[in-house]
């Protein structure tokens, strides 16, 4: 019926529900990047002379780099003069102790996200830190953790409280000469959590950093460093929203996990910043490096993403597997609609001996989306009996958005087995009306079935998570079938 | 219930259904025979409102409404059913999903409130004793690896849970084995009721011994050529269908 192709394709969109702006006053630096920012940064946070040191070297690499062109993204270039590089909520003092000391401005933001810091945060369970732009405004459970010896706080705390750690850890598995956007965030990077488990103890709840950015023009470069010592275990969740602006904003950020002996960090990031209108104005350029080391024998390190914003990600969480028996996994569901671009995946470095890695990778394609997934597996010479399993499955809605598998393998060890399969299949119009028919309307169809098509991810992740993912995938492919 | 007059249809142009008339009153049961490719199944597609057919001519009234005016799934809501003669497979989505989904929808539009978890799961339980389906179908995906009667048996599963007030079932028989046959036919059977209308499709005159029908009719060339009661099927049985070729066009008896 060519009246009802009409009317799905006249649909209109719900309106991204995180879009709001928080009219808050802001003590922002000018914007352009020069050392002299770099310092002004540095000395705003009173930052010890090591990390000023080496966020200069960062920045003087960084001189040196040129703008990777290799993903199958496109854009205008950028103009790093352009951008504002530190922004902070105004604050009367040296920042909340508690909650009652957080702006009321804030506490609503999140309330309207759906984020608990208060009270109900204690009924959740779940321990959380806010980072809004470029400061962390809101650090809950922080005491009820440290009982346990847990350390879970705004990075720019802990480079006060724990410098020896962050000297230890910080660019040891991101070094900044990494890459482009790694080496700029590790000269301007604000603010961002981090945890520390301690040797054998189980972190009793979710982590939870939550990402906003808010003010125009401004970019996010949070730094997450989490360290789980032997024997621990720990979860941890991200979330991020944006406003919706006409202008693109970058998010460029650095996360750093090392997982030592027999230590488990699983890592879940629902990400959700703005994807821009239709016609491709506006949204977050996310421009991501993600990365865990193994160091320890039978470690394990599992890495979660649903990815449905942003209107470029560039983003591929890896995984460094140097103890021996360690495990790496990566779930991935990346949804990209109207003109999003993704180009996401993994690395999956097998160092150590009988190694073994997990990738599943789920891309949803609608609208005029281009959607890549782009992996590696590489064995090392050393790393007898290496296993990898890749699983890469594309749905495509419409037929105006494309989907892209480029998978990389290097194998130097002949013991290794790596396996991987691919799929591309189309949302198929039986399957629509078989669900139509039994009462269900188009959306509630359309999104009943990419989320089966996903679920071998979302059931990786938490609970509450895996809620407001299934939400989040209807919401961002509505009116999108065609 | 249900009024069919003078339905035409056509897919890229061609002309499949071509004058379909055919009222149906509540209550009453009419199996539809007849050589494959004569369009039943598109009959069937027509009415729950399948993307891809062009209506040229006539029109279907459904308790007083014009059918061909609503949405597959506003049809759907107001009763209409349509047990599938090759049930699609939906990875990933559990049976018991969808089953709850399809349930709340037609419950909204009724003006009732969803059932909880509880009630729902005493509901479907019961009606799953009525089809004899094990309960672990409804943790598996919608089809995904079922059987061939199992997928049939499924359909009915749907059905007796959404108590449509019309169901078109498209040889639901098809692939069953006696055994099956018997207790999808006791379930057709047990939803026969005074309020509700059942249009079945088929190739044999047995299931008709199962679930007798008030009505039969003979469909070919997108047309209905003969009518009659239960009897007609057994006839049809003996001399199969060349005698249709015989038969002037637009015949119905
Ligand atoms: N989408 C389509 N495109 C082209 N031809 C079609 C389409 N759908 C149906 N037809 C044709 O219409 C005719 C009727 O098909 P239909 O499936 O309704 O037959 P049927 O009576 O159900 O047959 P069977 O007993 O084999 O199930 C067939 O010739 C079929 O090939
Ligand atoms: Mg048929």
């Amino acid at each position: 019926m060519a009246e009802q192709k009409q009317q799905i394709e006249e649909f209109v969109p719900k309106e991204y529900s995180a879009g709001f702006i928080t009219d808050i006053e802001a003590d922002s630096l000018p914007a352009g990047l020069s050392e002299d920012i770099v310092r002004q940064i540095s000395q705003i946070k009173g930052e010890p002379e090591f990390l000023l040191e080496w966020r200069l070297q960062a920045y003087r690499h960084w001189l040196t780099m040129a703008t990777p062109e290799w993903a199958h993204v496109h854009y205008p270039e950028i103009n790093y003069q352009d951008i504002s590089y530190y922004s902070a909520p105004k604050k009367k003092t040296d920042g909340p102790k508690s909650l009652d000391e957080v702006d009321p401005e804030l506490l609503r933001t999140y309330e309207k996200l759906g984020v608990p810091l208060d009270e109900r945060a204690r009924l959740a369970g779940v321990a959380v830190d806010a980072v809004f732009d470029s400061v962390s405004v809101a650090n809950t459970f922080q005491d009820k953790l440290a009982e346990q010896g847990i350390l879970f706080m705004p990075f720019s705390k802990a480079v006060h409280e724990h410098p020896e750690l962050i000297k230890q850890y910080l660019g040891s598995v991101v070094p900044y000469k990494d890459n482009y956007y790694a080496a700029l965030n590790s000269a301007v990077f604000s603010d961002g959590s981090f945890v520390y488990i301690p040797k054998g103890v189980r972190c009793p709840m979710e982590l939870s950093t939550y990402f906003r950015i808010n003010a125009a023009n401004t970019g996010q470069f949070e730094r997450t460093l989490i360290i789980a010592d032997d024997d621990s275990y720990v979860s941890y969740l991200e979330g991020c929203t944006a406003p919706m602006r006409d202008e693109n904003q970058l998010h460029a950020a650095v996360v750093e996990l090392v997982a030592m002996d027999r230590a488990q960090i699983k890592y879940s990031t629902v990400q959700n910043w703005y994807p821009g209108d239709e016609n491709g104005k506006g949204g977050i350029y996310n421009f991501v490096t993600k990365r865990a080391a193994c160091r320890g024998e039978s470690s394990k390190v599992s890495w979660t993403q649903v990815e449905t914003g942003s209107a470029i990600t560039w983003k591929y969480p890896s995984v460094v597997l140097q103890g021996d028996n360690s495990v790496g996994e990566f779930y991935s569901v990346a949804v990209t609609n109207n003109m999003q671009q993704a180009d996401t995946g993994t690395k999956m470095i097998h160092l150590g001996k009988n190694t073994s890695s997990t990738v599943i990778s789920k891309g949803i394609s609608a609208g005029r989306s281009q959607n890549a997934y782009r992996g590696l597996v590489r064995v090392g010479p050393n790393a007898d009996n290496a296993r990898n399993y890749t699983e890469c499955d594309s749905l495509l809605m419409g037929d105006k958005s494309a989907a892209h598998t480029f998978p990389y393998i290097e194998v130097k060890n002949p013991t290794a087995k790596v396996e991987h399969e691919a799929s591309t299949s189309k949302i198929s119009e039986d399957q629509l009306f078989y669900c139509k028919q039994r009462g269900l309307d188009l959306e509630d169809a359309v999104s009943m079935i990419v989320n089966g098509f996903c679920k071998q991810v979302i059931r990786e992740l938490p609970m509450e998570f895996a809620v407001e993912a299934q939400n989040l995938l209807g919401l961002s492919l509505e009116g999108s079938v065609g | 219930m249900l009024e069919i007059k003078n339905l035409h249809a056509s897919v890229d142009g061609k002309e499949i259904l071509r004058g379909i008339n055919l009222t149906v009153n509540a209550g009453e049961v009419h199996a539809i025979m007849g050589p494959n490719g004569a369009g039943k199944s598109t009959l069937s597609n027509v009415l729950a409102g399948r993307d891809g057919y062009e209506i040229t001519q006539g029109e279907v009234i459904y308790k007083g409404e014009n059918l061909l005016d609503f949405e597959p799934e506003e049809r759907a809501q107001r009763g209409v059913f349509l047990a599938f003669q090759y049930p699609v497979e939906i990875p990933g989505v559990s049976n018991i999903y969808l089953l709850k989904a399809a349930l709340n929808a037609v419950r909204k539009y009724q003006g009732l409130d969803e059932l909880d978890a509880i009630d729902f799961l005493t509901l479907v339980r019961s009606k799953m004793e009525l089809v004899k389906m094990d309960e672990q179908f409804l943790h598996r995906s919608v089809n995904e690896g079922f059987s061939g009667g199992e997928k049939k048996r499924n359909e009915i599963l749907q059905m007796a849970l959404l108590e449509p007030s019309l169901a078109i079932l498209d040889e639901t028989d098809s692939g069953l084995d006696i055994d099956a046959l018997k207790i999808v036919s006791e379930g057709v059977n047990a939803l026969r009721s005074q309020e509700r209308s059942i249009i079945m499709i088929t190739h044999y005159q047995r299931l008709l011994d199962y679930i007798v029908p008030d009505f039969v009719h003979v469909l070919s060339k997108g047309q209905i050529v003969k009518s009659g009661d239960k009897e007609l099927a057994k006839e049809l049985e003996k001399t199969g269908y060349s005698w249709v070729d015989e038969q002037p066009e637009g015949v119905s008896a």
